[in-house]
């Protein structure tokens, strides 16, 4: 296993490198960082803008140039703020890894009991109302849901019930005067809510189909046959058996969850690699955008490996060779 | 072995309740066993009041094609049906009925008193874990105090003991990594994990070929030899039964056709159906060029639609119809020795018939 991993940590670079180069030429052919000198009266502007940022040479050398920068830790400077743009996707990273952090958590825990639930008791009154719920859920745009959440669970209560503070809030991660883990916590919830709704809707669903699918297993009757209580049964063999469909589901939703991030970070205002995006797209922050994609692409990578990992960890069938 | 567990003293504390037709020495002994599944054509009658005991020490083998209703019966002896089922009729192990019992007290028997062997152990073993840990699960379940030392050695001498070379080493594989009958044979082992009364073999050999299946049925002989569990052996392969049954039950259309023992249903069968079944056998001392095999006209009935009267009447060259035989179901009836009893109403004539007198010359 231990030697998999190193293999497959390997295989990762050559595929990271293709992509960070497919990403930098995209980037450069779809934003010009010269635009805004095209209206100066010097002729010479624009050429010597392109000499001083290399655009002049070849793209292979311009990617070239920006690796040996990159993997030295010099990630250029955002021609937005000409802040470094390292610190800024640092600072955003953080902000959004601890909304996926929280957003997998809940989803996963919350899916998972939705679903062994409506699997255990199918066609349950319960199960028909999970199933409705989770229908809704799919269905609700996350930029709505948001919008309605803030609604009816922040803004209209403090107004209903005249309060100083909503019961949650809707603005950032952390309040500017004050700090701790409640105020964390009453931060978290809406972002977290409109982040996971759609994934615990389709994860909830996949847990139910793949427990129904284990608990008519053989392998669970004969544990029964054995003497077994039938909660035993259940999540000592049907649960460990259906965990490992829903692995694979989950670490490919976890690449779809930086879409949500976008519309989740932008509605809440967190200064997260979401909302950092959309500025940057929008202002032409072409060296931003560069570090941005590849960044996210080694995120989906590694989750990736990670769930190759959680498979070999969850399916002794499977081997590494 | 590991002692038994506290429960047992409680089930044995209690005194038995079985009715006067339910004898005391029968370990295991089924009372007019229905079972119905709801479909949306009508009710499927799988098993249609279906009686029988066996006794201590041994080999009863139930023999009927696929849906006759053989596996419904032990998995309603090992209260294991769905909840869908309609279930009536009674199941006693040493006189006390199980049905009545809840499941909390059920599944004191359910593995250590009465055990189970499945059909196709590929898919009655969990992959997700090791065999050794498998076969512990089925110790520690009915003895929380055993210690994980003792449990270990009882996994590697029960692997032992069912013929798996290296059962240390094997314990600690997985599934995938057995054979098709090695497989069966740590599902074997599984089973006579506690030593229970009664090990019931749902076609423990179907799904393997000629030499594994003998090496399977050697390590049941041998273990019930052993241990003097009694065995419910169910399959549909007539050889099996002859080899390793003392009595046979005869199961046509969910319900109980012959009973008898191997003898007596093998030389002297009563039922048109037991008949034709032993015709269709070749034998190895008939020439296979001039003997064409014995086959029984038509199709096994449809559960949901049971011919009236005798169920096999259809296909049965011995029928008087329409009355008597498709309009009174016929009872289990002996002719001669009490305990060969078979559900015919022309018993008498179809004794007179030997198996290969139904065989044609090949032309």
């Amino acid at each position: 296993m231990p030697s998999y991993v190193a293999r497959r940590l390997a295989y990762s670079i050559p595929v990271l490198l293709i992509a960070s180069f497919l990403l930098f030429a995209f980037v450069r052919a779809t934003f010009d960082p010269t635009a805004r000198l095209r209206a100066s009266r010097d002729p010479h502007a624009i050429q010597r803008e392109r000499a001083r940022l290399g655009l002049d040479k070849p793209i292979v050398v311009q990617y070239k140039d920006w690796l040996v920068k990159f993997t030295h830790g010099d990630w250029g400077q955002s021609s937005r703020t000409h802040d470094r743009v390292a610190p800024m996707v640092r600072g955003a990273l953080w902000n959004t890894i601890q909304l996926i952090f929280w957003g997998i958590l809940v989803s996963a825990v919350v899916a998972i009991a939705i679903g062994i639930y409506s699997a255990v008791r199918q066609y349950s009154l319960g199960d028909y109302a999970f199933t409705s719920l989770s229908f809704i859920g799919l269905a609700m745009p996350p930029f709505w849901f948001g919008l309605i959440a803030i609604q009816f669970l922040a803004a209209g209560p403090r107004n209903w019930f005249h309060l100083t503070n909503p019961p949650f809030f809707f603005v950032g991660l952390h309040s500017v005067d004050a700090s701790g883990v409640v105020d964390y916590a009453r931060h978290l919830v809406l972002p977290v809510l409109t982040l996971t709704v759609q994934i615990i809707a389709s994860w909830s669903r996949y847990e139910r189909a793949s427990m129904l699918d284990a608990m008519s297993g053989d392998y669970v009757r004969a544990a029964r046959a054995k003497g077994l209580s039938s909660w035993g049964v259940i999540f000592k063999h049907a649960f460990r058996n259906a965990l490992i469909p829903l692995v694979t589901v989950m670490a490919l939703d976890i690449g779809l969850l930086f879409g949500g991030l976008v519309i989740t970070e932008q509605i809440f205002s967190i200064p997260g690699m979401g909302k950092l995006f959309i500025d940057s797209l929008i202002q032409g922050d072409a060296n931003v955008l560069v570090v941005w994609t590849v960044v996210t692409a080694a995120f989906v990578i590694g989750f990736n490996l990670l769930a190759d990992v959680a498979y070999g960890a969850l399916d002794p069938r499977i081997r590494y060779a | 072995m590991p002692s038994d567990d506290l429960s047992v003293d409680e089930l044995e504390g209690v005194e038995p309740e079985a009715p006067p037709d339910v004898p005391r020495d029968a370990v295991l002994s089924v009372r007019n066993l229905h079972v119905d599944f709801p479909s949306d054509d009508g009710p499927v009658h799988a098993v249609d009041n279906v009686s029988f005991d066996v006794f201590e020490n041994e080999i009863v083998g139930i023999v009927g094609e696929s849906g006759s209703g053989k596996s419904v019966t032990s998995m309603a002896i090992m209260g294991l049906l769905p909840k869908r089922a309609q279930i009536s009729g009674e199941v006693y192990f040493r006189g006390r009925a199980l049905r009545d019992l809840p499941d909390k007290q059920l599944r004191r028997i359910r593995g250590a008193k009465i055990a189970m062997v499945f059909q196709d152990a590929l898919t009655a073993l969990d992959p997700v874990y090791t065999v050794g840990a498998q076969i512990a699960e089925a110790i520690t379940v009915h003895d929380r105090h055993i210690g994980k030392a003792d449990v270990q050695d009882r996994v590697v001498e029960l692997l032992r003991l069912v013929g798996i070379p290296n059962p240390g080493h094997r314990a600690k594989e997985y599934p995938h990594e057995f054979s098709g009958g090695m497989r069966q044979r740590a599902m074997i082992a599984m089973s006579i994990a506690n030593e229970p009364d009664v090990l019931i073999a749902d076609e423990p050999t179907t799904a393997l070929d000629v030499t594994i299946q003998a090496q399977v049925l050697e390590v049941m002989e041998r273990i019930q030899e052993r241990t003097n569990s009694a065995i419910i052996l169910i399959t549909h392969d007539l050889g099996v039964v002859a080899g390793l049954a003392d009595r046979v039950m005869v199961m046509y259309a969910g319900r109980a056709v012959e009973t008898g023992t191997v003898d007596e249903i093998f030389y002297s069968p009563q039922h048109p159906y037991t008949l034709g079944l032993l015709a269709s056998l070749p034998r190895l001392d008939e020439d296979s060029r001039r003997v064409r095999l014995h086959r029984i006209k038509g199709q096994p009935p449809s559960l949901v639609h049971v011919p009236s009267g005798c169920a096999f009447h259809p296909r049965c060259q011995f029928a008087r119809l329409p009355a008597p035989c498709s309009t009174e179901v016929p009872a289990l009836r002996a002719i001669d020795d009490l305990d060969h009893v078979a559900a015919c109403h022309f018993s008498e004539d179809v004794v007179k018939v030997r198996p290969d007198d139904l065989k044609t010359e090949a032309s």
